[in-house]
């Protein structure tokens, strides 16, 4: 993985410094609340319902086990005691005390970690896949892309106060699990019909009040102008995004106003004047951030089935929590954060502790953080994947659940954000109460479940296979549910079914919309397969077909 | 009163005035020496202020474009960019233009809403002119040295320090 050099230590310290004397003056009053509110939220810091909430970055997504370590010291040690992973591969802690936040970052600093950029108008952390690197059919890994992004954004003088925040994925392979159709820009590794591997640029992505696929902006860009390319995206964005509205502020209305043709003619009349600036990225460049990304020694080995003849348990885990491993005899093992009882995607001092012991004994000392709230350890020997399950199976980690119904994505919701109008987190544990049977969660296959407290779409509804929003109707938290959403290369946005309905009804009525699919699906279609073939009318029509019993 | 502002790292005193202000006030703007005509004035009266006999600047709202400037930019020794408030952030581009594009080397001043958090950003933009609020004029200066180095080229004109990079 990365690691810092001199340049990139100093900075970040020099960053927390700045941070400290701007906490002081702020408690000094010397700085207003406006005025501190703008640099805080560039430090990740929000004062939220309870307590300031600190998002710390997980550059996309990748972790070593000391930085692990750390993070679950600082929840022990500032925090109650865990940290939650959210849906852009950062981890929130939301219970630490405005004055402890500069020591906190320092305390981040000592293994390169930060909270820069985390939130305001700017540049967000860059996210990406989580299986790049390992994944069997990647054309090229994106991670050294997104170390050259994180660089360039990173305290990027003309881009530091944007109309509003603006979100980068960079994927390398034809499965999209970074979400990257629903980014500001999405940046997916291509090849052109010459061979050469260059980059397909999107724009205008987005959930929230108003979500947007991204649309194609070029087809191919040759790879030594990505910089010069996203200058020109943010610089036409920076002076023609709307800063009138809050809600219309995001690029994707700018892109939808002046339309994609319009928008590209601008960003490609900039980007002409600025191509072959500073910007443009040498083959030295890349081949140094290659080298931060070296394979693992890997043993050679042969493809095993550690499964056989092991008890359903494991097998069951070793079905739905380890994926494919493009060097053989290895395998990708998920850790699933999503049990009943627990919000999704958090984690205890405990476990992240335990989860970077275990990095250290199974997969390089490498842990890495997924879009839908779970960790996984990529490089794991198959032979092994027997003993860490047991020991992740003794600590609760073992779920075996990843990509089917209770793998949900849940923002924190109404009990921690301000911002909510429900709660999500109870609606979590009612749906995973209600789907206690395995065999029927199985028998489901593949389905996504999403779900966002509020039209911000923190927990990305809209592109849920099943997407549910808390609304406020009259001081009482309703749902309104959604189908049909897709977050991966054949994006879409769900349709919402019809009338919310009450917290109380939210199982039964997801309930129903599994029934129609169960009945009607056709071989071995998955669920959003079957919405998509029969659209709405028979799911809604069962939903609401007799009111769900008290 | 004049104003005081940071310029090149010094604290001085305004040597120039606003066009708006002394129209309020009833002054005189044909003998002012150096005077800053807002953008839109200066279209609408281009010769009338292209013929003032003494140092002339401008002053951009966030939504001017500076490709108005580009061909009269040799007759302004100043330009001066507004922003309103802490969030608006187009007057950070207009100055990277600016310096970079319409190759500006007079004073590029900030104006309006200016903090010392800013500076440091702002002087990367090639700004070297700051109207602070007074308070801050003389602590303000230790800004510049918020960061030792860059992880982007941009133009650092106002920093008047070479920051390290790779």
């Amino acid at each position: 993985m990365y690691r810092y050099d001199a340049m990139d230590k100093r900075l970040v310290d020099e960053r927390v410094a700045e941070f400290r004397d701007q906490t002081r003056r702020f408690l000094a009053g010397e700085l207003s609340d406006e005025e501190f509110k703008h640099l805080r939220l560039r430090n990740g810091l929000y004062l939220q319902t309870h307590a300031p909430m600190l998002r710390v970055a997980i550059p996309y997504g990748l972790l070593s086990s000391a930085q692990l370590r750390m993070l679950g010291s600082i929840a022990r040690r500032y925090d109650r005691g865990y940290g939650h992973f959210t849906t852009r591969q950062n981890i929130q802690y939301n219970w630490p005390a405005l004055e402890t936040v500069p020591d906190i970052l320092a305390e981040l600093a000592t293994v390169e970690m930060h909270a820069i950029q985390t939130s305001g108008n700017c540049i967000r952390n860059t996210t990406s896949d989580h299986l790049a690197g390992v994944t069997p059919n990647e054309l090229e890994d994106p991670r050294p892309w997104c170390e050259i992004i994180r660089q360039w954004s990173t305290f990027h003088p003309e881009f530091n106060y944007l109309p509003r925040k603006f979100k980068i994925a960079v994927t390398g392979a034809p499965q999209d699990r970074a979400a990257s159709l629903v980014h500001d820009v999405g940046v997916h590794i291509v090849k052109n019909a010459e061979g050469e591997v260059g980059f397909e640029i999107l724009a205008g992505g987005g959930l929230g009040r108003t979500p947007i696929i991204g649309q194609v902006v070029r087809d191919f860009l040759p790879r030594e102008h990505l910089l010069s390319y996203l200058e020109a995206v943010l610089r036409v964005y920076n002076l023609e995004g709307r800063r009138d509205n809050l809600t219309k502020a995001r690029i994707k209305i700018l892109v939808k106003s002046l339309g994609v043709e319009e928008f590209k003619k601008r960003v490609e009349a900039e980007w002409e004047l600025i191509k072959d600036s500073a910007l443009r990225v040498d083959e030295a460049q890349v081949a140094r951030m290659r080298s931060h990304f070296n394979p693992p020694p890997y043993k050679t080995l042969a493809d095993s089935e550690p499964a056989a003849g092991k008890d359903a348990a494991f097998r069951a885990w070793y079905r739905y929590n380890t994926a494919a491993h493009k060097v053989p005899g290895y395998r990708v093992a998920y850790i699933s954060l999503k049990k009943a009882d627990v919000a999704p995607g958090d984690a205890t001092d405990a476990q992240m502790e335990l989860i970077a012991d275990l990095a250290d004994r199974y997969s390089f000392g490498e842990i890495r953080v997924t879009h839908t709230q779970n960790l996984l350890l990529a490089d794991v020997e198959q032979e092994r994947t027997f003993e860490l399950w047991q020991t992740l199976a003794a600590h609760g980690l073992a779920t075996p659940n990843i990509g089917t119904l209770t793998d949900m994505i849940c923002c924190p919701g109404l009990d921690f954000c301000s911002l909510a109008n429900a709660s999500s987190i109870d609606v979590a544990k009612l749906i995973n109460d209600r789907f206690d049977d395995y065999d029927y969660v199985y028998d489901l296959g593949e389905l996504d479940v999403k779900m966002s407290g509020c039209m911000n779409a923190c927990g990305h509804h809209h592109v849920g296979n099943i997407g549910i929003l808390g609304v406020d109707k009259g001081g009482e938290a309703w749902y309104q549910v959604t189908i049909g959403g897709a977050a991966g290369a054949d994006a879409s946005l769900g349709t919402v079914i019809g009338p919310s309905v009450r917290k109380a009804d939210v199982p039964e009525t997801i309930a129903r919309l599994l029934a129609v699919y169960v009945e009607q699906r056709e071989g071995d279609e998955r669920f959003l397969d079957t919405v998509r073939r029969l659209g709405v009318k028979p799911f809604k029509e069962r939903v609401y077909a007799t009111p769900v019993a008290a | 009163m004049p104003r005081q502002l940071l310029r090149n790292g010094q604290v001085v005193t305004d040597d120039w005035r606003y066009l708006l202000e002394l129209e309020a006030a009833g002054v005189d703007t044909a003998i002012v020496p150096a005077l800053i005509v807002p953008l839109a004035r200066w279209t609408s009266e281009r010769d009338h202020w292209a013929a003032h006999p003494g140092r002339l600047g401008v002053v951009l709202q966030p939504a001017d474009k500076v490709e108005q400037l580009g061909d009269v930019i040799e007759r302004f020794d100043l330009i001066a960019a507004e922003f309103p408030g802490p969030t608006d952030g187009r007057g950070y581009t207009q100055g990277r233009l600016l310096r970079e594009r319409y190759r500006f080397s007079g004073e590029l001043r900030a104006a309006g809403y200016v903090r010392r958090d800013q500076l440091f950003y702002l002087a990367r933009c090639g700004f070297n002119s700051f109207e602070l609020p007074d308070d801050q004029l003389a602590t303000a200066m230790t800004a510049f040295e918020t960061f030792s180095a860059e992880y982007q080229p941009s133009n650092d004109e106002g920093l008047r320090r070479t920051l390290e990079h790779r």
